[in-house]
């Protein structure tokens, strides 16, 4: 293999052990800072228990977010220094706020919370776990808009002297609309996580019986936020699929897998790509116009085919496809079980099938997410900025055989992590919560 | 402001981060190292994981904040540093994923052998960014092979020269010394004794080794030719001398802060000493005087610069002043009492 794709795959590789651990901070932080708000409001034992119980789950998570993020951070140094040295300038700068405006706050908050239950009142601590929530989604928005300017750059000039791209516009690349659609849809999909997370964990407990009022108030309480997310963030899919649709037309052909351009194209419900030979092997169950409405709005607009791109420039046709498809699919019935979920929450026990599915569910939502981000970035193949370098000519100039070293000693690594995670996880889950406190 | 003036504060700046960063960090990766030679029962090596408890990961911030400003401020260094010393920085990011690990796995499992193994992990992981860290900067000092497109032509056992052996040896010591004194403000009875009398002996062991570095300096590096033409940087050597004197001073009387912050002043002055003796130099190439990175060709952008100097100066001194306030929250020695079920 070469540099480039060791080098792809190492990235791959921690990126997608990184963003284990992501979205269940973003999501479950919202959560424990409603619940401590509870706690404060009505001065209820019981709600401390859940920020206590959850917490916990909470920091075993955690840690491994922070620590595997910040390989992340020098990996563009290690592996893609080329690149780093292209759009430094823009894309490192948004590394460097993120650093300074979110981590700081949410690693020094999140110890003064940990720590902190005897030392502050209880609304001081309180805020504490708010000062998370918001930095870990705060610093989710500036990765985003780093992420966001390689889908879609912007305010950006070439400096041919110097042989890079520099800024032009800061507020054009802080408020680039694509990056922040990518950001409603990554934060929605992780709070829907933390809503799953606990659903599932609740149903665990509620199937056994043990623990059953304080699981009961968790199911209830996040059941309903659960939906709403669901609902919100297809929608908020749909919003992105447009901004693809205008701004990436190879991607959205890729995710389709759409060969022939034209107008008033339909929508395939089943499909199976054919990248050989250029076409779809199976492509039935069209409904018209769908493609071109969902893409532009209008059944009538002319949605470009991956033949209109030169061979170079299209991305990858399966993995995105079936990406797409991945995450569509698990996108619906994530919304029917929110839905099933609300719509048993009153009950004394739901439904145990129901209660057995949700446990089973939440590996899901993780692949959901892991599926979309797959979308995103082998969807942007060939390119690493799009329309503006190619991954190939961006690549550190170190042997292969480094890369191999290290991208093997990655996989060995984040194996006995993750597994060590989730034992922890799993562990303190199925324990539940501590005996009341005196 | 004109782009000279601008790159000369992003490279005080720059030299600021990391100095902060070994100031912060250096007494809770010190504190790992002394682990196994002072925690002589579960108590007391649960003792010294909480003196580090609420810090050990703000303090890390700093390292990704360094990271982040060099990828910022300074493309160019930021591209040619990490992928020139590819290994050692995977070696440094690999243990610092163990040490977060062993912090937070630790006592998650009621079992001796369990937390044997993770005693284990804690100490190497603390050791090895230590000593990285040491032989990294040192090779930043006497230069490393890059050639001007960036490319590293030497091995990650070149790096281990006698200049980078000697400067991980004093890296790791000062780092051990700065983390005794820590566990001297923050403990009490026979294991702030220990923590004390271990502080005491190191001293020496800084002051030589940091007296062999400087001699080796003299072979290995330009960093006294900046003294010549920039005498009032003298300052600095002064200032790390005076924060060298102040920590048996400040121990002797007593003062574990002070001697704390002396230790920190020395850190930083130790650092500022060795990196304004490399300016305008970041990348210093051993192959071609040409291929170095500066401060002036690996710059970015004046409005890059600018806009990021606007972030660095409102939001530095406002992670400072909630990050003291967070020090100051939990300034107390840790006792017996305080390994509650929220502790390590």
């Amino acid at each position: 293999m070469d540099v480039v794709m060791l080098s792809r795959l190492q990235f791959a590789v921690a990126v997608f052990f990184h963003f284990i651990f992501v979205p269940l901070t973003l999501g479950l932080s919202v959560i424990l800072a409603w619940m401590e708000t509870r706690y404060v409001r009505t001065g209820d034992e019981i709600w401390k228990r859940h920020v206590k119980f959850w917490g916990k789950l909470f920091l075993i998570n955690f840690t491994l977010g922070v620590v595997t993020g910040i390989t992340l951070e020098f990996q563009f140094g290690t592996n893609w220094s080329r690149y780093s040295e292209y759009v430094g300038d823009i894309f490192g700068s948004l590394l460097a706020i993120e650093a300074t405006v979110a981590f700081f706050l949410e690693s020094t908050f999140l110890a003064v919370w940990h720590f902190g239950w005897n030392k502050l009142g209880k609304k001081a601590h309180c805020a504490c776990i708010w000062l998370v929530a918001l930095a870990g989604n705060l610093s989710a928005l500036w990765i985003i808009l780093a992420n966001g300017f390689m889908q879609h750059p912007v305010g950006y000039v070439i400096n041919e002297a110097a042989g890079r791209a520099e800024l032009s516009n800061f507020w054009e690349v802080v408020f680039n609309g694509y990056a922040w659609g990518m950001y409603a849809h990554t934060i929605l999909a992780s709070w829907a996580l933390g809503g799953f997370f606990v659903l599932g964990v609740s149903a665990w407990h509620l199937l056994r019986k043990s623990h059953m009022d304080f699981f009961r108030r968790s199911f209830r309480m996040v059941a309903p936020y659960t939906l709403a997310l669901t609902l919100i963030l297809a929608l908020s899919g749909d919003q992105q699929g447009k901004a693809v649709a205008e701004h990436q037309p190879a991607k959205l052909a890729a995710m389709e897998s759409h060969w022939e351009g034209g107008r008033n194209v339909p929508f395939y419900l089943l499909v199976w790509p054919d990248p050989e030979n250029e076409r779809n092997s199976v492509e039935t169950l069209g409904i018209p116009g769908l493609l071109s409405w969902i893409s532009f709005g209008s059944a009538d607009a002319e949605v470009k085919g991956l033949k209109d791109f030169p061979r170079e420039d299209r991305p990858p046709v399966s993995a995105t496809f079936w990406s797409f498809r991945g995450m569509v699919t698990l996108g619906a019935l994530f919304i029917a079980l929110a839905l099933a979920a609300t719509l048993q929450r009153k009950r004394e026990t739901p439904c145990p099938r129901l209660l057995k599915a949700l446990v089973w569910n939440i590996p899901l939502p993780y692949i959901g997410l892991m599926l979309g981000w797959a979308v995103a970035e082998i969807g942007r193949q060939p390119w690493i900025v799009h329309g503006l370098m190619r991954t190939s000519d961006a690549v550190s100039p170190v042997p292969s055989s480094s890369v191999a070293i290290s991208l093997g000693a990655f996989i060995v690594v984040y194996s006995v992590l993750g597994i060590l995670d989730i034992y922890l996880l799993r562990k303190y889950a199925l324990k539940g919560p501590d005996a009341q406190e005196a | 402001m004109e782009f000279a003036t601008l790159a000369t504060i992003w490279f005080v700046l720059w030299a600021l981060l990391w100095a902060v960063y070994f100031v912060l960090d250096g007494f809770d990766l010190g504190l790992g190292v002394l682990l196994p030679f002072l925690g002589g029962n579960e108590e007391e090596r649960r003792i010294i994981y909480n003196a580090a408890g609420p810090f050990w990961d703000g303090n890390e911030v700093w390292l990704i904040s360094a990271g982040g400003v060099t990828f910022a401020a300074f493309p160019k260094a930021y591209a040619v540093m990490f992928s020139a010393l590819y290994a050692p920085l995977l070696l440094l990011l690999f243990a610092l994923i163990f040490r977060a690990v062993s912090f937070e796995f630790r006592n998650k499992v009621e079992s001796a052998s369990w937390r044997a193994l993770w005693d284990g992990v804690h100490f190497v992981s603390n050791l090895a960014p230590c000593v990285l860290l040491g032989v990294a900067f040192a090779n930043l000092f006497s230069g490393i092979p890059v050639d001007a497109r960036g490319v590293y032509h030497g091995s990650l056992l070149g790096l281990l020269n006698l200049y980078g052996l000697t400067g991980g040896l004093l890296f790791l010591s000062i780092f051990m010394m700065h983390g005794a004194i820590w566990l001297v403000v923050k403990t009490r009875g026979s294991l702030q004794t220990r923590a004390l009398a271990t502080a005491g002996l190191l001293w020496p062991v800084v002051l030589i080794l940091l007296l062999l570095f400087l001699v080796l300096t003299i072979f290995y590096t330009d960093i006294y030719a900046n003294y010549w033409r920039m005498p009032y940087l003298i300052v600095l050597p002064l200032l790390a001398l005076a924060g060298l004197l102040g920590v048996p001073t400040m121990l002797n009387a007593g003062k574990p802060w002070l001697a704390w912050g002396s230790s920190a002043l020395f850190i930083v002055s130790v650092t500022f000493f060795g990196v304004m003796g490399m300016f305008p130099g970041m990348i210093i190439s051993s192959l071609d005087p040409a291929a170095t990175v500066t401060a002036f060709n690996g710059a970015s952008s004046p409005m890059t610069l600018k806009i990021m100097l606007g972030v660095a100066l409102v939001m530095v001194p406002i992670v400072l002043l909630y990050q003291f306030w967070m020090y100051r929250l939990f300034s107390q020695p840790v006792t017996a009492k305080d390994l509650d079920d929220h502790a390590y």
